[in-house]
């Protein structure tokens, strides 16, 4: 799969909806290769910065589904490099370039 | 040491896995809070399994098992640990996938291909059983008879039975459904709202699966999972909470008895499936839906035109029973 890479200070990551249909409101799209800055100056992009950027630039339809209050929805399993974010300190999760982001809805389907 | 430097550098956060001690963690259980790495999970998750397999005296040795295999990730795992706890404790089981092919253009294809997979994977005989042959109706043609409103009904109720009458003709023992512990939160939940406190029971009776959609479902999970975000036991416990639930030994329970159409199990008169066919095969699909307007007073007038035998009629008929 072509990665592009980014310029200075983009991180950049894999985004992927496996399971659950989540892609559906991203244009069915299910893996994401993306740049991300960090915002307004800051060195480091953490998973805040992250979802607000996915919510602004990825999310096509519907950001309910995905998101609640400033996080995900309660039911979406968030997985930083194959390891739960509840590990990693959630929100303040800070990305690396090249990181996996995994989303998985729980809350549909067996 | 230049290269391992520029190795993916290790987050901050996660520690080593608390079983292994060697291994990143990569998960925090719900149940323990013990954070664990991918390799140790599979360990104790299979292990649990098979302790409450051989604790509640499940499966008996040669016995005929149908797994309920949908291709989602919920009977995908069952699949996988059922076979590969057969061989690794010698259970002597014979194994079976049963799916269920509703009919329903582009939905279950990418599905039924997921347990094609599992049938090689596993080495299990799949069997397929449609609602076309079952019922005479795709669930395509049933949406167009009735509209998309209510036709959830319809599906959940003839899922459930599609189920067992594919066990039947697999002459299986058992059954066999993967639900999680979201899902079984979500029903004690449900019936408790409902006050339907049969089903309650039954809902966590260690072998017995229930479908019931409904519209509420949804709200229900969303609170569950907003719960466990503020105590992550929440949902083991809501579990617990309908396991131990009693009911006094005076309450009137319906009994369950057998469809005298289809020999079905059924509380009513007819099971959900019958009076739900009889409806689109009569051109009255609003039959079975709702509450008491149509299928009671219908149904009332069948029954007491075929016998004035006592009424087993105990509940709505909005309440899905089977």
């Amino acid at each position: 799969m072509g990665m592009a890479y980014g310029h200075n200070h983009a991180w950049e990551s894999v985004f992927s909806f496996p399971i659950g249909g989540l892609e559906l409101l991203c244009d069915s799209v299910k893996i994401h290769n993306v740049n991300v800055e960090p915002q307004d100056g800051a060195k480091k992009l953490d998973m805040k910065d992250l979802l607000t950027w996915v919510r602004g630039n990825l999310i096509k339809e519907r950001p309910e589904m995905f998101m609640k209050g400033d996080t995900v929805r309660p039911g979406i399993l968030v997985l930083v490099n194959d390891c739960d974010w509840e590990l990693s300190g959630q929100l303040t999760t800070t990305l690396e370039d090249k990181d996996v982001v995994v989303f998985i809805s729980t809350l549909h389907g067996g | 040491m230049e290269e391992e430097a520029h190795a993916k550098p290790k987050k901050a956060m996660p520690r080593q896995c608390c079983v292994c001690n060697q291994r990143r963690a990569a998960l925090k259980r719900p149940k323990t809070l013990d954070q664990i790495c991918k390799e140790c999970f599979y360990e104790v998750f299979e292990e649990e399994i098979h302790q409450d397999i051989v604790e509640n005296q499940l499966f008996k040795p040669g016995e005929r098992i149908a797994i309920g295999a949908s291709g989602g990730k919920d009977s995908t795992v069952l699949a996988y640990v059922l076979s590969e706890l057969n061989r690794r404790h010698n259970y002597g089981l014979d194994l079976f996938l049963l799916s269920v092919d509703e009919g329903i253009t582009g939905y279950r294809d990418d599905s039924l291909e997921t347990v094609k997979r599992n049938e090689i994977q596993y080495g299990l005989p799949l069997k397929v059983v449609s609602y076309k042959d079952l019922y005479g109706w795709t669930m395509d043609e049933i949406v167009k008879m009735i509209g998309l409103k209510n036709n959830c009904t319809f599906c959940g109720v003839f899922r459930r039975q599609a189920l067992d009458r594919g066990a039947a003709m697999l002459k299986v023992d058992k059954v066999a459904t993967g639900h999680n512990a979201d899902d079984i939160a979500e029903t004690v939940l449900l019936n408790i709202l409902r006050g339907d406190i049969a089903r309650l029971s039954r809902c966590t009776a260690i072998t017995t699966g229930i479908y019931s959609p409904n519209a509420y479902r949804g709200f229900a999970r969303e609170f569950i999972k907003d719960l466990e975000r503020i105590r992550p036991r929440a949902i083991l416990d809501i579990i617990k909470s309908g396991e131990d639930f009693r009911i006094s030994t005076s309450t009137k329970m319906p009994e369950q008895g057998t469809c005298e159409r289809c020999g079905y199990i059924s509380s009513q008169k007819w099971c959900k499936a019958c009076v739900l066919l009889e409806g689109l095969n009569r051109g009255l699909p609003k039959l079975g839906i709702g509450r008491s307007r149509g299928l009671n007073t219908d149904r009332n007038k069948d029954v007491k035109e075929i016998s004035v035998a006592k009424s087993i009629e105990s509940k709505q008929c909005g309440t899905l029973d089977f």
